[in-house]
């Protein structure tokens, strides 16, 4: 179902600035650091390199577009980025925090404090309302208000009347603003959407890309997003391009 | 297999006539078949589904072999069961017509054996040991088939024949009960001899399992010097014969027709029939109760069946792009299957025989008798029940697959269709039906037990379903892993049942069993009250009475009250003859009331414990008219009334009476009581012997050795021994059945596990969901952990409850006896429920903790 019907979330009208605007001057640490950044995996036919030699920095606030064709390495680059997966060689900075030395629940850690993830499939849990999923990361953290934060989000993203539906209940285009909210009550510093339109129909990803960049304006997170789509590529303050696991374009 | 799919293979679509195109053949379905079934039990898959397999089959071929066993050590027994080829049993010597013909027929040898109680006692004085056991008094050459297996001091062998005369022959328990070494002296009413051997088998007593009160054997002439037979003894006499077959045949023609009555004619086809049909039902209620695992392992099958077809969905897809027709398709669907039934029978069948080895050991041990080993036929009957299984539960998903528009292979949300619900449960409940009916012998029988089934299930799964929407309520008050983990139970609400009530079903049966095996003992013992008697003294005489009396009195004990018991037949009813034919129509038990020796009595009055519920007391005007007052069961089963005559046969002489009460008894008082009692004085003059009852206090340990040593023909019955007894078989008996309702607890935890199995994908999903979320190893355990202990705590709720309610009901309606909830099972059974769904549940979904949380991102590089 298309999800027109929903009328953008007020604060969406931020969404109005010019993608142009860089960001502001970092100056001091970037939020992200990526370095000689490789991937490898071993198949039985031999190892097969994914990812090799990606070296980039993203500054606090800044909008990055990760684009390229399929099986170019993006999701595996926003993996390792996210902390989501380790890697083969080099290393990845998180506030300049090294993140691929941490295990996996150090990086859980991190991902829980610092990091919020939009998916291109919405990734809700079916069995939890959609304010219980919102709540979920600030509880998994240990918040101890983990309720109004999370009706506030909602609200934000125009969902006031729908906090107790579970996803199924939702169409497409609300599961992926239960999703956005879900990624934003944390206030994390780094966000990474993962083809965030990529399964709604051209009105409805339209809807959810302004509540996107305009949620993201309004909190000032860096915004790192994978995407097919150039118009939205065109959007962002920088275009990371990867052909064949190598970036051809920064 | 392969030749009925073999001209539907993809070559079936070319056009025919195209004379270009050589003759091809079908593709050999069972190699692929084979092929898949291996790739498949290496990725895992369909390991549960083997497993369920399995356990349907080691259940039903375990309680099949053990059955098997115990019949067949029943028919090996069943020729040296007489110590003869015929035996005329009577509570009175068997002479006249019966004995001449055994004496006269040519070629057939004769023995008498006399059996009655007594009481064994071994030393005297302090020392003295004593038990109740039951003499047996061998003549001639008996045993005239088998042999005794004796150990004495050369040995252990097989011997002809019976003790010498002077000595006597103790059994194994009744040796190790009171501690009798051979060598011994050992009293037996008047009587002492020396203890020559201890008897291991007898031949004719194999399988008295029951009957493990001690047996003394003696000679024949000893017999008078122990001056055990007084009037009114129950004493019984066998004639047996043995020799060539047309002699024993003509006796048995002979003897059937002089039968008098409280006569009966044994032959090796009708000996034991009460064990037989003991064993018979046995056998068919450990059956009905493995079928209990076979249906919740169907379940399982039905889950990992319809797991398996779906994970099969894209390959069927691409097999019918490639021209693969619908029947081939089938074809090695259900070839795979039918080769994973085979191997799930072979593997289940060795296990099974693992099993029945163990239990036939210590059955063997338990019953002290050699048990010969099993035939085939419960091996086969165990792979057959697998394979209804497997097709029944299995088949309907896996046959969906051949409807599988190849057009998936491009749209990947197609899929092959749900198999109609109808046909599924149609299949299941038919497959299930045939099971029943099959193990329980009768349509009848099968269809109770199924509507019994399908009731439990259902009152289960109502009480599961409540329980469900509690946890949902519930759930709003928790946080984080610990809603999550609820929240799965009640998102997966139906599987969520099904597992809670397939391991609820088996805990249940647990639970019952233990209520009723240990809590109904002991609230029965309770019920008598510690003031009941525990000791009985039977076979007191009548010049023995003042001296019982004073002893019983020098002990401490009270005046004591003596019931006479004097032996009589029913002969008349309202001056129409009686005999067992008068109760063609009635059941056994009437019938064998109508044929035997009752106890008759005679009181002045009644005590507490017995309440007239119909007539009048005793009439004032004393005894001219003999009276009788009547238990009002006893009374119904016979057809007597108030104002009824009867008349009963006392030792040849005629005692007639008029039904002048009925009385309720309450038989809990455990004081002497009788279905016949008379007015006082109307059985003098008739003989017959004395019963008392006391209670003995536990420290006065020497009551019954002194009451021996004065009056050695008495018998003495301790309760408390026999009540013993009876827990000690129960617990034994509890033991087999225990073990079959472990196979269904197995069978429960297979059901969650094959749920756990149909969500895994999710599972792997959902956690790397959370994993991207910021949650640790720790809390994704802690989600798992409320899921599944919720799951087997509902389980062991729901068993708890309904084990409660239907030991209440039981204890209530069947036993009459006060019910209180017993907290303590309760606690058990939950926490029995929690331990096993936490262990299986968190074993199984060991794998979503390692899942990479990259996981989630995996559909953008696909």
């Amino acid at each position: 179902m298309a999800d027109s019907s929903v009328a953008p979330a007020p604060s969406t009208s931020a969404a109005s600035a010019p993608v142009t605007q860089r960001p502001a001057a970092a100056g001091g640490v970037p939020t992200l650091s990526v370095q000689n950044l490789g991937k490898r995996v071993n198949l039985p036919s031999g190892p097969l390199t994914i990812l090799q030699g990606v070296d980039f920095e993203i500054a606090r606030g800044e909008r990055i577009a990760v684009v390229g064709a399929s099986g170019s390495g993006k999701s595996t680059l926003l993996a390792l980025m996210a902390g989501l997966d380790s890697p083969s060689d080099g290393r990845v900075e998180l506030d300049g925090a090294p993140l691929s030395t941490l295990d996996e629940d150090g990086r859980a850690r991190v991902r829980g404090e610092k990091v919020g993830f939009v998916f291109q499939s919405f990734q809700l849990l079916p069995s939890l309302t959609a304010l219980e999923n919102v709540m979920l990361p600030l509880e998994l953290r240990g918040d101890a208000d983990v309720e109004g934060p999370a009706r506030e989000i909602l609200g934000r993203v125009g969902l006031s009347e729908r906090l107790d539906h579970y996803p199924r209940q939702l169409s497409g285009g609300e599961q992926q603003r239960v999703a956005i909210a879900r990624a934003f009550v944390t206030r994390p510093s780094l966000l990474f959407a993962d083809e965030p339109t990529g399964n709604l129909d051209t009105r409805t990803g339209e809807a959810i890309v302004e509540l996107l960049f305009g949620l993201n304006a309004d909190a000032g997170t860096t915004l790192v997003l994978v995407t097919h789509d150039d118009r939205l590529a065109a959007r962002c303050d920088r275009i990371l391009r990867l052909d064949a696991g190598r970036l051809v374009a920064a | 297999m392969s030749t009925a799919a073999d001209s539907t293979g993809p070559s079936a679509g070319h056009p025919a006539g195209d004379a270009s195109a050589a003759p091809r053949r079908g593709p050999r379905l069972l190699p692929l078949a084979w092929r898949q079934l291996r790739r498949d039990l290496a990725a895992g898959d369909i390991r549960i589904l083997l497993a369920a397999l399995m356990l349907a089959v080691i259940a039903t071929t375990a309680v099949g072999f053990v059955t098997d066993r115990a019949g067949r050590a029943l028919a090996i027994e069943a020729n040296r069961l007489l110590g003869g080829d015929a035996v005329v049993r009577g509570d009175a010597p068997v002479d006249g017509a019966i004995r001449a013909a055994a004496e006269s027929t040519p070629g057939l040898k004769v023995a008498d054996t006399v059996e009655m109680p007594s009481m064994i006692r071994v030393g005297s004085g302090e020392s003295a040991r004593l038990r109740l056991g039951e003499l047996r008094a061998l003549g001639g050459d008996f045993p005239l088939r088998g042999q005794f297996r004796i150990r004495d001091g050369d040995g252990e062998r097989n011997v002809d024949g019976g003790p010498a005369a002077g000595t006597l022959w103790l059994s194994r328990a009744g040796a190790d009960q009171l501690d009798a070494k051979v060598g011994d002296v050992i009293g037996v009413g008047e009587a002492e001899l020396r203890l020559a051997a201890v008897v291991l088998q007898e031949p004719d007593g194999a399988i008295d399992y029951f009957n493990v009160a001690p047996k003394v054997f003696l000679d024949a002439d000893d017999l008078p010097a122990t001056n055990l037979i007084q009037p009114g003894s129950r004493v019984g006499y066998r004639l047996v014969v043995a020799g060539e077959a047309a002699a024993v045949e003509r006796f048995v023609k002979t003897a059937r027709a002089e039968l008098a009555r409280g006569q009966r004619l044994e032959t090796i086809q009708d000996a034991r029939p009460e064990i037989r049909s003991a064993l018979d039902r046995a056998g068919r209620f450990l059956g009905l109760a493995a079928l209990i695992s076979v249906l919740m392992a169907a379940i399982a099958v039905a889950m990992a069946a319809r797991r398996h077809s779906e994970r099969h969905l894209s390959g069927a897809a691409v097999m019918r792009c490639l021209g693969a027709s619908q029947r081939t398709l089938a074809a090695i669907h259900i070839g795979e299957l039918l080769l994973l039934g085979l191997i799930a029978g072979a593997i289940g069948v060795a296990v099974a025989f693992g099993l029945q080895w163990g239990i036939g050991l210590w059955l063997s041990e338990m019953l002290q008798v050699d048990i010969p080993p099993a035939g085939p036929l419960p091996a086969l009957q165990g792979i057959t029940v697998g394979l209804v299984v497997l097709m029944a539960f299995g088949a309907p998903p896996v046959l969906a697959l051949r409807r599988v528009p190849a057009l998936r292979v491009l749209r990947r949300d197609l899929d092959a269709g749900e198999p109609s619900a109808w046909i599924v449960a149609g299949t299941a409940l038919a497959g299930l039906a045939g099971l029943l009916w099959w193990q329980a012998g009768s349509v009848q029988l099968g269809s109770v037990a199924l509507g019994g089934i399908v009731l439990t299930v259902g009152a289960l799964a109502l009480l599961a379903m409540i329980l469900i929407v509690l946890v949902r309520r519930a759930r709003r008050r928790l946080r984080g892993s610990l809603r999550y983990g609820l929240a799965n139970v009640s998102r997966r609400a139906g599987t969520s049942i099904a597992q809670v009530v397939s391991l609820g079903l088996g805990l249940m049966a647990l639970l019952l069993l233990t209520f009723v095996h240990n809590d109904l003992l002991d609230r029965w013992r309770l019920q008598i009250g510690e003031n009941a008697p525990n000791r009985f003294i039977v076979n007191v005489q009548p010049d023995q009475l003042d001296g019982v009396r004073r002893f019983i009195a020098d002990e401490g004990l009270g005046e004591p009250v003596l019931f006479p018991m004097i032996r009589g037949r029913l002969v008349a009813h309202n001056g129409k003859p009686v005999t067992a034919e008068t109760y063609a129509g009635e059941d056994r038990r009437t019938q064998r009331w109508a044929d035997r020796e009752m106890n008759l009595s005679m009181a002045d009055g009644f005590g507490a414990d017995n309440e007239i519920v119909a007539g009048r007391p005793w009439s004032a005007e004393g005894t001219a008219q003999p009276e009788i007052s009547v238990e009002d069961g006893f009374a119904q089963m016979l057809g007597w009334k108030l104002g009824d005559r009867v008349t009963f046969d006392i030792a040849g002489e005629p005692f007639e009476a008029t039904v002048t009460s009925l009385r309720k008894i309450e038989w809990e008082s455990f004081r002497p009581n009788f279905f016949v009692v008379a007015s006082p004085g109307a059985l003098d003059g008739f003989s017959g012997s004395w019963i008392t009852a006391v209670k003995v206090p536990p420290e006065q340990t020497r009551f019954t050795a002194k009451l021996i040593d004065l009056y050695p023909n008495l018998s003495v019955v301790d309760v408390d021994a026999i009540l013993t007894q009876v827990r000690s078989i129960g617990d034994q008996v509890a033991m087999v059945v225990q073990v079959v309702f472990w196979f269904s607890i197995a069978a429960g935890v297979l059901v969650l596990l094959a749920a756990v199995s149909a969500s895994q994908d999710e599972r792997m999903r959902e956690g790397g969901v959370m994993r991207a979320l910021g949650a640790s190893r720790r809390q994704l355990r802690l989600a798992q952990a409320s899921e599944f202990g919720v799951i087997g705590l509902l389980s062991g709720l729901v068993a708890a409850i309904a084990a409660s309610l239907l030991a209440g009901v039981v204890a209530t309606r069947v036993f009459q006896l006060p019910w209180e909830t017993n907290w303590l099972m309760i606690a058990a059974g939950a926490a029995l429920g929690t331990t096993a769904a936490l262990v299986a549940g968190l074993l199984a979904t060991r794998k979503v903790l390692q899942v990479a949380p990259s996981v989630t991102l995996r559909e953008l590089d696909n």
